[in-house]
């Protein structure tokens, strides 16, 4: 008989438990995301969890590996998914293939594997990607865009022109674009009361997108998968710097409510800044890692050159990560200020 | 009358299990074959045989005396004839004997004459000195010797006496049906506690899923008329632990540095009471305690056992059923697996688990961590048990006392709510005793060096001293011959003569003080070198703990302190069972 260490009893919790309770969070915001732009969606899903279950099965091989072990823990699906929802939704295959495969391999793996990686690898992956293949990563379907599914696949596939239809922006990149091309005379809100583009408080449709996001986040919290700190942090620090502009200079700048809803702000504050593995750990720690993610992607969306900021802004906080758990270490029982 | 109650941060709900041995009373466990009483069965010093084998020992005779003062007495738990003084299995995680008296019991069950004692008129030296001798310990599973902490600190006032009825360990009832039977004797034994400490208050802190339990101390802490406090916790473990039991009664927050009494409040638990007033009431010594029999038995329940029975003969009265392959000694949080069934019943074992897959499957294979906080979030401590994981697997003992790691009771919350299922209190063990270890290598090589110093300073100095002697001889033979010389001189009165043993004099003495400036250099030089090569070592020398914070290091040092002093430092440590400072009950 083994002389197994105390104790006996163990939760009933895994490694897979958990990634598959935020892969089913993360249903809501996929169902919404595929009624606006279309199942292709989907189609990017399941080619992003075969790139990632296949990258990560030959470096499990590679590194001597318990190759069921790893493959059903989920990790390897759950960054598949957070890439295929952050690329655009008709961008070419082998984009998406690429951008996982880089993450499982190079962003994972070869920083020792799970638990070992200092940066969320869906977001190395998006940010290798959009500094690759600016033109691709900005490719957007336009706004109410009717095209069949199969329509749809030829042209993730490559079987079909990458037709004008496509390239579309984001609501946010649309409104800095014309914000920026704009003479002073345009403001934010003759811009935003296009209601083809904008619905009444983001993106049209996108505010549907940004709620299932929201909806699956705040079920994580429940379920105790994630803390409170994180998300509040980043929304909160994104509504203040919007807030503050927004009432410096409505004009110039939208509403706190239009940057919540709109791209990855819901999913970066829910599903992305929330990686235990790349993020801080402590209570104080988590509070100023949400803040400055928040801050950051404000700031890159805005003044910066890419459509959004969230993926940045994760990578810059994933970098500050290690010094601010050392400087944010909480009091141990019986140490607090006053004893 | 109640008070408002506190919390502690983190714990865990695991199944509790406590039913299935609440049913049935407690039982007399019948006169074994044998008993085989290990003499260490307490922290601090192992007691001293006074018996051999071919004895005639009766019922309650001493057969170990107290080792100094943090020790205390083993005695015959029956009448019989020692057959052994000898190494035999014990119950300890490590699986190394340990030395016990072998007893066969002659079936009379004689008792020696019991002295009853008031207590009362007893000076409270004597009170605790006779809780040595009647080995009274701690029975919540850390064994410590009780009279050890019946003194009041002398600066700060006892505020609270803590009495731990909490028992917050899975499947264990023993202190649950003690105190529903024998709540009396349990409260009177809390008053010698209370009259030797002196406190303010005392506070019963009962769990609040053992209502019968509370409900019967409360009846006998009225009958008695006593003004102490039943008071029932909510249920989460370890709210047995004696600090988390301490925290929620009185809000007060013991740390790893410092005695509680530091903080005006002390905790005992209740089968220790009991055994303090059988000691005075009836002079009976501690041979026998509650021990709950439970896990994949038929009949589980608790029976009153004599120290020493085999648990496997315990085990058998439980019927335990055929698929059990392992008795786990105290709960399934912090038990541990008995290496030998023939292992006896000590005064730590407060139950015993017949262990099978059914009722605790093998755990899962074991993943990476992947931070994601939970043990964080569960420990009682508030400490960072990831992190802890981290250093120590890296083997940086120095950043794992930096994260407080001898803070770490080892309850096992973080291990019960990992995902990964990392078995981090054994990381932490590991951690501790490594550092324990290094610590004792570090002392004992200091102690080498610094005796290997001195006698090679004690060489130079006898060299020294001898050369001294000699040239003082010298200097004497020499001015002795120059006096005579002289006195001839004088007495032949040549004046001329006698200039050159004055001269020769005159060029001694200054070669005598010309040979004492060289040594004087010479011991200078090497005194100096000893130094230099003792600055050396100590920059060169690898360190257990780098850049720990003024407070930790004061701390680890009080830590050390009280080690020392309560003789835990001696490399002949592992014989108590309990490997943890505090014992969750």
């Amino acid at each position: 008989m083994m002389l197994a260490p105390a104790p006996y009893f163990l939760k009933d919790v895994s490694v897979s438990q958990v990634m598959t309770q935020v892969c089913i969070a993360l249903v809501p915001g996929i169902a919404a995301y595929a009624w606006l732009v279309g199942p292709a969606v989907l189609v990017q899903l399941v080619i992003a969890s075969a790139t990632a279950l296949a990258a990560e099965s030959l470096m499990l091989r590679m590194r001597g590996k318990p190759q069921a072990l790893f493959l059903s823990d989920g990790s390897a699906v759950v960054t598949a998914w957070l890439i295929a929802l952050t690329f655009p939704p008709l961008a070419p295959w082998w984009l998406v293939a690429l951008g996982t495969a880089f993450a499982i391999v190079v962003a994972k793996h070869l920083y020792g594997g799970l638990g070992q990686n200092p940066f969320n690898p869906a977001m190395v992956a998006f940010a290798v990607c959009i500094v690759s293949f600016p033109a691709l990563m900005s490719q957007w379907p336009s706004v109410g865009l009717q095209m069949p599914l199969s329509e749809q696949i030829k042209i993730i596939l490559g079987l079909a022109p990458r037709v004008d239809a496509l390239s579309g922006a984001t609501p946010l990149d649309a409104l800095k674009t014309a914000l920026k091309l704009g003479e002073a005379n345009i403001d934010v809100g003759q811009l935003l009361a296009n209601q083809d583009i904008f619905g009444n408080f983001a993106g049209r449709g996108w505010e549907w997108v940004a709620g299932g996001y929201l909806l699956g986040g705040l079920w994580l919290w429940q379920r105790k998968i994630i803390t409170w700190h994180v998300p509040t942090a980043f929304i909160g620090a994104l509504t203040l710097i919007s807030g503050a502009l927004w009432l410096h200079n409505p004009a110039q700048f939208a509403s706190p409510l239009f940057h919540m809803l709109s791209g990855g702000a819901m999913l970066g504050a829910f599903f992305i800044a929330t990686d235990p593995v790349s993020g801080c750990t402590t209570p104080r720690g988590k509070l100023i890692f949400g803040a400055g993610a928040g801050l950051l992607a404000y700031i890159i969306r805005v003044f910066g050159g890419y459509p959004d900021g969230v993926a940045f802004a994760v990578l810059l906080m994933n970098l500050c990560a290690p010094l601010i758990d050392l400087l944010s270490q909480p009091r141990i029982f019986g140490m607090r200020e006053k004893s | 009358m109640s008070i408002s109650l506190f919390k502690f941060k983190g714990g865990v709900k695991p199944p509790t299990h406590k039913s299935e041995s609440t049913g049935l009373p407690i039982a007399r466990a019948p006169l074994p074959s044998r008993l085989i009483v290990p003499l260490h069965q307490s922290i601090g010093g192992m007691p001293r045989p006074v018996v051999q084998a071919g004895d005639k020992v009766l019922k309650g005779q001493l057969i170990g005396e107290a080792d100094g003062w943090m020790s205390a007495a083993v005695h015959a738990p029956t009448s019989g004839t020692v057959r052994a003084v000898a190494m035999h299995a014990q119950p300890h995680p490590s699986g190394l004997d340990a030395l016990c008296v072998v007893i066969e019991p002659d079936g009379r069950d004689e008792w020696i004459a019991r002295e009853p004692f008031d207590y009362k008129s007893l000076r409270p030296e004597e009170v605790r000195e006779r809780l040595q001798q009647s080995g009274v310990v701690g029975l919540g599973g850390a064994v410590f010797p009780t009279h050890g902490k019946l003194t009041a600190s002398k600066t700060v006032p006892m505020d609270e006496l803590v009495i731990n009825g909490a028992e917050c360990e899975p499947f264990i009832t023993c202190d649950d049906l003690l105190m529903r039977e024998r709540a009396e004797e349990v409260v009177r034994g809390i008053g010698i506690f209370r009259d030797l400490l002196q406190p303010k208050k005392v506070l019963i802190g009962i769990e609040d899923n053992k209502p019968e339990a509370a409900a019967a101390m409360r009846a006998a802490v009225d009958a008695l008329n006593e003004p102490y406090l039943v008071v029932q916790v909510p249920t989460l473990y370890p709210a047995g632990g004696a600090k988390q039991l301490i925290r929620v009664l009185t809000g007060k927050e013991v740390p790893a540095s410092k005695r509680s009494t530091d903080l005006g409040v002390q905790c005992f638990n209740v089968a220790t009471a009991y055994t303090a007033w059988r000691a005075f009431a009836h002079g009976e010594p501690v041979i026998s305690r509650l021990v709950t029999v439970s896990g994949d038995v038929r009949a589980p329940r608790n029976y009153e056992v004599l120290i020493g029975t085999p648990m496997e003969e315990l085990l058998k009265l439980a019927q335990p059923h055929p698929d059990t392959d392992g008795i786990i000694m105290g709960g399934p949080m912090m038990g541990f697996l008995v290496p030998d069934p023939q292992a006896p019943v000590v005064k730590a074992t407060n139950c015993l688990i017949a262990h099978c897959e059914r009722l605790f499957p093998p755990k899962a294979p074991e993943m990476p961590c992947i931070r994601c906080g939970a043990c964080a979030q569960a420990c009682p401590h508030e400490l960072q048990p990831f992190e802890l994981y981290w250093f120590a697997r890296a083997k940086n003992f120095g950043k794992t006392q930096e994260y407080n790691i001898f803070d770490c009771i080892e309850c096992g919350c973080c291990s019960f709510v990992c995902p990964s299922r990392i078995p981090l209190v054994q990381y932490f063990r590991f951690a501790k005793s490594e550092i324990w270890t290094r610590e004792r290598e570090k002392n004992a090589a200091e102690g080498a060096k610094a005796r290997f110093e001195f006698k090679q300073l004690r060489d130079e100095r006898e060299k020294a001293e001898k050369a001294e002697k000699l040239a003082k001889a010298a200097a004497a033979q020499a001015a002795k011959k120059a006096a005579e010389a002289a006195a001839a001189a004088t007495a032949e009165g040549g004046a001329r003569e006698a200039a050159t043993p004055a001269a020769e004099i005159a060029a001694v003495v200054p070669q005598v003080a010309a040979v004492d400036a060289e040594k004087a250099a010479k011991m200078a030089t090497i005194q100096a070198a000893i130094e230099r090569a003792k600055a050396q070592r100590e920059a060169a020398q690898p360190k257990n703990t780098e850049a720990l914070k003024a407070s930790q290091q004061r701390e680890i040092e009080e830590i050390e302190a009280r080690r020392q002093a309560a003789n835990l430092t001696d490399p002949g440590e592992p014989a108590t069972a309990a490997p943890a400072s505090e014992k969750a009950e």
